[in-house]
């Protein structure tokens, strides 16, 4: 079965090892150590590592697409929204009559711009199984529309790029509107229950953080299991040649479009899996700043090796809150001169630093010599392969 | 409606009647006819009524000055241009100029193009098993696992184009000249009838230029490929060729061995009464 293939690779085997020795260690450092001791992992910091992880499996999803496929989506915090929205419309009906207005229904704010009814689109959301089941397709939807109106235009490179900051930058304008029904710039809060656990409890915080950290081992095996089938290969020959690709029979576009929509889907699971965890969910999630900053954190950790993209999730996001903590202002310069420093020294990422590459081949650790006199395709910008598709 | 005027169109081989096999027909001789092909571009003749005939598992180049029409030609035989006037035949059975690139393609006529791509975060295996004909949609391509018969099919590509060695290394690390080889080894994974090939050896050393005249002149036989080489290197030319056609001006000028070929008048003529070994490209 092919998605159980990443489970005799070896690199897998490393990750996941680590990752769950991780969720095992916070959990007994949380659970079996007093406030008082100096290794007790709060509670605080636990949902602080749960966002951490649900930020990791959306730069897992950007990696998917950039680092396999050639596609530089600046545009996937879009997916991640839609996947936190639905879970923040499901969040909002368990609240019931218990919001300020006590309205059975309706949540707080529809009842403030005197709607009388729900939406249609808000329909069902009161049901755990199709809340959740709209964390993947609606995101799912968005990028299968998307995706095929690029894709089957043949528009790549540089100037999908564009066009997928174009899209979040459009959704953040519409999620702002408070006629659109999703709670205006305030967006949805005031969350009490998931699956009638208390959101405000340690356990289900506690919870949100492994069931976090499980959804990013599943998401991960996933993007490796792809990556490591014969799909992966057309996949990185796309990136790397699309013409070429074409010529040998296959319909590139369309193997786009399933990697496109595969990624899109993670996001929105990784949104889902943020929004009880941070509280809240609103329009800034869309901003096109974001999906760069998520670019950021591929590009720092390592493009096209899905663990980089982990690695780089984490360690700017742990930087970021102690940065915030001394010199709030001084953020964005301290990412920007990050970047420029990983750029020029670590052309490869922090999973460059790591040595060698795993491919998932048992062979390929005796050519590695020859091979780092291979040209680096993997970190070559991808507007030339926009070019070269141009002039062939 | 479209399908039920397919059933009744009886000169179509239907695609699941279609062995694995190219189904050409041979038993004639000759693999490819082109006859009285004229193709011209706004008025300009590319191809002046050219007729060309080559045998089943033949080894032919093509040569001719610039602009002579060569790659026009390939571009005839593998559907990417439509001549004017003239008919193309694969075999006896099949008109070319009745069917559509993809079509073509599949039927058993691979073009390498004169610059290589090949794949190059790849590996060389890697790179032949994307050429190899399989089902090519995507869920069958996601859950595809390898068959000990593919895996031997790419061995023995390997085998042939010299490549076994570097086989799991990335083709980016392959020369200018390995790079060709292993395009040409990926021509091979579809198992074509007919193999067309632009200008293989430039840029090559001499040895590689050496190791491709045994690569191609092996490929070339009765039951295996046909091959036709266009190339302007005459040394190269000299050391494959059984029969060379000469094109000018859209038309043969001369055809036969290279001695015959050479010392014909008429293209001693064309080329200024120099050696055409020394002038032709
Ligand atoms: N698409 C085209 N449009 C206009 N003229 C063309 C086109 N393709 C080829 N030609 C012309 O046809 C002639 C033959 O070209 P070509 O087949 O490329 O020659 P060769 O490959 O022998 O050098 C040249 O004069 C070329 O300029
Ligand atoms: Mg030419």
């Amino acid at each position: 079965m092919w998605l159980s293939r990443p489970f005799r690779e070896r690199s897998t085997q490393l990750f996941l090892g680590v990752l769950l020795a991780a969720l095992a260690a916070v959990t007994f450092l949380n659970l079996a150590l007093p406030a008082d001791n100096p290794f007790h992992v709060s509670t605080y910091t636990v949902t602080l590592l749960g966002k951490y992880l649900s930020y990791a499996l959306l730069a897992v999803a950007v990696d998917l697409v950039w680092g396999y496929l050639g596609i530089l989506s600046l545009g996937h915090g879009a997916f991640f929204a839609l996947g936190g929205y639905a879970m923040g419309m499901y969040l909002m009906r368990q609240i019931g009559d218990r919001g300020t207005y006590g309205d059975p229904v309706l949540p707080d704010f529809m009842v403030f711009l005197d709607w009388d009814s729900l939406p249609w689109y808000w329909l069902g959301f009161d049901m755990p199984w199709f809340a959740f089941l709209m964390v993947i397709l609606a995101p799912g939807l968005l990028a299968l529309v998307f995706g095929f109106l690029a894709f089957r235009s043949r528009v790549t490179g540089v100037y999908l790029s564009i066009i997928t900051q174009a899209m979040t930058f459009a959704l953040m304008l519409a999620f702002f509107r408070n006629e659109m029904g999703f709670g205006g710039n305030n967006g949805l809060t005031d969350f009490r229950e998931l699956l009638s656990f208390d959101l405000r409890s340690d356990a289900t915080r506690l919870g949100l953080f492994i069931a976090t950290g499980i959804a990013l081992a599943l998401g991960y095996v996933i993007c490796r299991a792809i990556v490591a089938s014969k799909l992966g290969r057309v996949s990185v020959a796309t990136r790397d040649a699309e013409a070429r690709t074409r010529f040998l029979g296959y319909r590139v576009e369309r193997f786009q479009l399933f990697v496109f929509v595969v990624s899109a889907m993670l996001a929105g699971v990784a949104g889902a899996l943020y929004v009880p965890q941070v509280g809240i969910i609103n329009p800034s999630e869309f901003s096109p700043i974001f999906s760069i900053e998520v670019v950021l954190w591929v590009a720092l950790g390592g493009r096209g090796t899905l663990y980089g993209a982990v690695i780089g999730a984490i360690l700017v996001n742990y930087a970021k809150t102690v940065f915030t903590g001394v010199m709030p202002d001084a953020w964005l310069f301290a990412l920007g001169g990050l970047f420029v420093l990983v750029t020029v020294f670590l052309p490869k990422g922090i999973a460059g630093l790591l040595g060698y590459r795993f491919r998932g081949h048992r062979f390929k650790g005796r050519h590695s010599k020859r091979r780092s006199s291979a040209p680096d395709t993997s970190t070559s910008d991808t507007s030339t392969s926009g070019t070269r598709e141009a002039t062939a | 409606m479209s399908f039920l005027s397919s059933l009744a169109d009886r000169d179509r081989v239907f695609d699941f009647l279609v062995p694995a096999t190219s189904p050409v027909d041979v038993r004639h001789g000759p693999i490819l006819y082109l006859e009285d092909v004229t193709v011209t571009f706004d008025g300009f003749r590319a191809l002046d009524s050219l007729n060309l005939t080559i045998d089943d598992g033949e080894l032919r180049c093509i040569i001719g000055p610039n602009g002579a029409g060569k790659t026009t030609m390939m571009d005839i035989i593998t559907g990417k241009t439509r001549p004017d006037s003239g008919s193309v035949w694969f075999g006896s059975r099949h008109n070319l100029l009745a069917m559509n690139e993809p079509d073509i393609a599949s039927l058993g006529i691979g073009r390498k193009f004169q610059k290589p791509t090949v794949f190059e975060a790849l590996s060389v295996f890697e790179n032949l098993e994307l050429a190899m004909a399989a089902d090519k949609r995507i869920l069958p391509t996601l859950t595809a696992r390898m068959s000990g018969e593919s895996r031997d099919r790419i061995e023995e590509v390997l085998e042939t184009i010299g490549l076994i060695e570097l086989r799991h290394d990335p083709a980016g690390i392959l020369s200018h000249g390995q790079k060709q080889w292993l395009e040409i080894g990926m021509l091979l994974m579809q198992r074509p009838r007919l193999l067309l090939v632009d200008e293989p050896v430039a840029g090559m050393t001499e040895q590689e230029m050496e190791r491709t005249a045994e690569l191609l002149t092996g490929l070339a036989g009765k039951g295996k490929q046909s091959v036709v080489v266009v190339e302007h290197d005459m040394g190269f030319v000299r050391s494959i060729a059984r029969t060379v056609t000469v094109l000018h001006q859209g038309s043969v000028l001369a055809e036969g061995s290279m001695d015959q070929v050479a010392s014909d008048p008429k293209v001693i003529e064309v080329y200024l009464g120099a050696d055409p070994a020394e002038e032709v490209a």
